[in-house]
């Protein structure tokens, strides 16, 4: 945790150029992306973006049609093994087989895992207060979730993936992930790749974030400075105009008449010496929350 | 130490517990010497990244609000520094910018701010005493 951020260590997850089609549709197109080792990675988008075909590729579950995937330095389609055995993964649907108790799921999935730590996996259903003998069938949308948490958390997973985790869920089910994902990446030298459309947990949780729309990654950048470089200023002009003056670094912009609200990225300065270049007085100067800052990046 | 933070203003979160933080310092709502909660703890009670913690604790640091001891512990630095001194002032002067902003706006002088500011201090004084 207080090593250095991104850690120079080489990345946990990269892909190079990765192409991925479903008949006539291309779910991933030239998709670049670079996952530091010992952080949190938020991946944000709409639905249908690619998020959750992206991550099928990084789970090897998926082959590209061009491009390469690396993960630990391994391509996960030809060593399942090796990658999957350091990865705990929680999906949507969280998958689990309906027809188990807690406990035989318990004992089930620590035969995949030659790291399972028993001790662990107790501590945690107890804190989640799963009924060992309850049947996964009878369980809430929360306790599923719950469970499917367990089973991706109790080998001390080197990367955790969790797509959508808290899609669905309550408030108290959302806090318990939240809290495993801040205590993954406390565990020094862990990783977690999580994609989600609250972006208010995006924002508490992720060092890195990337937005990806209609199969292409739009932006990836630490959240540090995507919030330093984004700003919604608003000039005041000498004169009522009919379309807003153009400005450098403007990606969005509204108003009307000589009052004009703009969406920037860019330095801060560097906005301002341009306002007043065209004779405009900076009247607002304000930072934007990460919802703002996708809406006007997927809008552009 | 109760902080709250909040996704929907914009404002960084390390900054969010900075400020929060440095306001519960310098009114005393955190004693000197007291010790902060280890980055760990404040990250999992607030939900937030422990790395924005850790930022965050180093800007309290670097502003002299908060002083670590040998390895272990954040802790509250003594009020009576300078650099806590300053720190009021500043919180103040934030105060006050806001203030004479507002009255420019709404067409108040500055001899009625005064005497309104008197005013208000007359009426606060049993308060102020309790």
């Amino acid at each position: 945790m207080n090593a250095p951020y991104p850690s120079l260590a080489p990345p946990i997850v990269e892909l190079h150029r990765v192409t991925r089609r479903f008949g006539a549709t291309t779910a991933l197109e030239d998709v670049s992306l670079t996952v530091p080792r010992g952080g949190v990675f938020g991946l944000i988008g709409g639905n249908g973006a690619g998020k959750t075909t992206l991550i099928k590729h990084v789970l090897g579950l998926l082959k590209p049609h061009a491009g390469a995937v690396r993960v630990f330095g391994l391509d996960p389609v030809e060593h399942p093994v090796g990658v999957l055995g350091r990865i705990g993964y929680l999906s949507e649907e969280r998958d689990l087989p309906d027809w188990m108790r807690v406990n035989e799921l318990m004992r089930y999935t620590q035969a995949f895992f030659p790291h399972w730590d028993p001790g662990y996996a107790e501590e945690l259903r107890e804190a989640f207060d799963l009924d060992p003998r309850a049947k996964i069938k009878s369980l809430s949308r929360g306790q599923r979730a719950r469970c499917g948490l367990l089973a991706a958390l109790a080998h001390r997973p080197e990367l955790l993936v969790l797509d959508e985790p808290s899609s669905g869920l309550d408030p108290v089910v959302r806090r318990d992930i939240l809290g495993a994902i801040i205590r993954t990446i406390a565990d020094e030298g862990r990783t977690v790749l999580f994609s989600s459309h609250l972006l208010d947990e995006v924002e508490r949780v992720a060092d890195q974030v990337a937005i990806i729309h209609q199969g292409r990654i739009l932006l990836t950048a630490p959240m540090e400075e995507l919030k330093q470089t984004h700003r919604r200023v608003t000039l005041r002009l000498e004169q009522a105009v009919d379309a807003p003056p153009a400005l450098v670094g403007a990606i969005a912009c509204s108003g009307e008449g000589a009052e004009w609200t703009y969406i920037c990225s860019g330095e801060g300065a560097q906005v301002r010496r341009a306002a007043e270049a065209i004779g405009a007085a900076v009247v607002g100067d304000d930072a934007l929350t990460l919802d703002e800052i996708y809406v006007s990046r997927v809008q552009a | 130490m109760q902080l709250h933070i909040s996704t929907s203003d914009g404002v960084p979160i390390y900054l969010q517990i900075v400020n929060q933080i440095k306001y519960l310092a310098a009114s005393e709502r955190l004693a000197p010497g007291e010790e902060l909660p280890a980055i760990r703890v404040l990250a999992e009670k607030l939900l937030v990244n422990p790395n924005t913690v850790a930022r965050a604790y180093r800007e309290l640091e670097l502003a002299g609000i908060v002083e670590k001891r040998r390895t272990a512990g954040t802790y509250v630095s003594d009020q009576g520094s300078p650099l806590a001194r300053r720190e009021r002032i500043k919180i103040l002067k934030d105060r006050i910018d806001s203030l004479l902003a507002e009255a420019d706006q709404m067409n108040v002088s500055w001899e009625e701010l005064t005497k309104l500011i008197e005013q208000r201090r007359t009426a606060m004084q049993p308060a102020l005493k309790e």
